[in-house]
């Protein structure tokens, strides 16, 4: 699995959530609930939407690892399982 | 045309969902309403069959206008429709039905899928118009081409009367009414308290590692069951204030606010949210979240709540003061869960902690009830293996 396949997954996941926002203007390194207003309930839906289409399972511990969307990227890009 | 919110005049029927002859039974949705909050799903509260249709699809009608007769179970004559048989009781979606003659008795199952050409059954997939909803008129009522290309221009026309109902300024006008009501004819009293919630957290990371990311629970699940176990110890505050006096409820229906991406708030109601498992409740608000930002919410979600719960803890605010939302008795608020200084037996530790607030109406309850309520709402969060 690529880096891109991991960005698109994680732009499809977002555009679900928050149809409305613009994800090419969305830094890597800012807070992506913020910068989104994405409340938890959302938040949620997004960690199962990629573990669906990436099939890394996410334990609640790591959440607060994932802030950012070069977080969810380092982190996906690790745990996704080699094919 | 029910009344879907504390200051809702009038809505538009944008379509049906039965015919008359069809038979309904409690809880189907048998229409959707345009209003200023977006668009609803009525359901209908009774078995029966649908008599007569009474508004059109595109007409704006004022709150307690019929829109349907429904003839109720055990109440229907045995006789067929034609001969002479005793009139039937016969009742309004609405609660104001005016007498009508009989129709004919419902059509069976087996006849009630609409005939309807390949043709016309392809268009109505292209152009996504549920053809239970198009009237035929050809042959045998058939449905054709041109019916369903019909139903497909109302159904855009209506849309359109539909989205410029619910865009921002008829929801600020439906919010602004409602507060202003409540800020106009409600004492509020407002009380807080601040919840140690080391061994609910606790609970809910070691239950949550046990699930897969499907199933782990969120902490607003627990707040609003603890809330709904809180109001069986106070009843008092869980109802409306309506027609001057105090009126509690049995039945507790939880309106959970759910703020909208463009703007706006509505707080569908959860129902039996007491009765409901962490596991159904978390289930349930998942669902009720989607609807409400897909705008298919319905009547019953709409009206039914008997308090209301508002969690602003992902906005990073510590403490919620808030309006109720009338007639009902009181509104729960939730801040942001975080790591406070605490003393406890003459020890100060670092603690996650949580701010709930209640804004209660003084017309129905004190302080004192109040109070008693906080406690016990404090007492179920902090015991969280038995919500």
């Amino acid at each position: 699995m690529t880096e891109r396949d991991i960005r698109q997954a994680i732009a499809k996941a977002l555009g679900r959530v928050a149809p409305e926002a613009n994800l090419e203007e969305l830094s890597s390194d800012e807070n992506i609930r913020e910068a989104l207003d994405i409340d938890s309930f959302d938040y949620l839906n997004v960690l199962i939407a990629l573990n669906e289409e990436l099939g890394v399972e996410i334990p609640e511990k790591d959440y607060s690892r994932l802030a950012t969307l070069a977080d969810l990227v380092r982190y996906l890009s690790t745990h996704a399982p080699q094919q | 045309m029910p009344s879907l919110g504390a200051d809702m005049e009038a809505g538009t029927l944008l379509l049906w969902k039965v015919q008359p002859g069809d038979r309904v039974k409690r809880g189907d949705i048998i229409a959707e309403v345009a209003t200023d909050k977006g668009d609803i799903e009525i359901e209908v509260f009774e078995d029966g069959v649908v008599e007569q249709i009474l508004v059109e699809p595109g007409s704006k009608v004022p709150v307690g206008t019929p829109l349907a007769v429904i003839r109720s179970d055990g109440e229907q004559v045995s006789v067929p429709a034609e001969s002479a048989g005793p009139a039937a009781p016969q009742r309004a979606l609405s609660e104001m039905g005016p007498p009508t003659e009989l129709q004919p008795p419902p059509r069976p199952a087996a006849d009630r899928r609409p005939r309807i050409s390949p043709a016309a059954r392809k268009l109505a997939s292209d152009l996504g118009v549920d053809i239970d909803t198009v009237r035929g008129t050809g042959p045998g009522a058939a449905v054709q081409r041109a019916d369903v290309e019909r139903a497909a221009e109302t159904k855009g026309a209506l849309r359109e009367v539909s989205e410029r109902a619910t865009d921002r300024t008829g929801m600020r006008r439906a919010i602004a009414a409602a507060m202003a009501r409540s800020n106009r004819e409600i004492p509020h009293y407002y009380l807080a308290t601040s919840i140690d919630l080391s061994a609910t957290l606790s609970w809910l990371e070691t239950e949550n590692e046990k699930r897969s990311i499907r199933e782990r629970l969120l902490p607003a699940v627990l707040m609003v069951k603890a809330v709904a176990k809180a109001l069986g110890a106070v009843p008092e505050l869980n109802g409306y204030w309506s027609e001057d006096r105090h009126q509690p409820q049995e039945s507790i229906h939880i309106g959970f606010a759910v703020s909208l991406r463009e703007g706006g708030l509505i707080a569908p109601a959860i129902h039996h949210a007491d009765r409901k498992s962490l596991d159904e409740l978390m289930e349930a608000m998942r669902g009720l979240i989607e609807r409400t930002r897909a705008g298919r919410l319905r009547s019953s979600e709409m009206t039914d709540a008997t308090i209301t719960v508002t969690n602003l803890g992902d906005l990073g605010v510590e403490a919620v003061y808030g309006v109720i939302n009338p007639p009902q008795l009181a509104l729960v608020g939730f801040g942001k869960i975080t790591d406070r200084p605490w003393a406890e037996n003459g020890a100060v530790g670092v603690r996650p902690v949580v701010t709930a607030t209640l804004a209660a109406d003084h017309r129905a309850t004190d302080g004192r009830q109040g109070a008693q309520f906080l406690e016990a709402l404090k007492r179920h969060l902090q015991e969280p293996a038995s919500l």
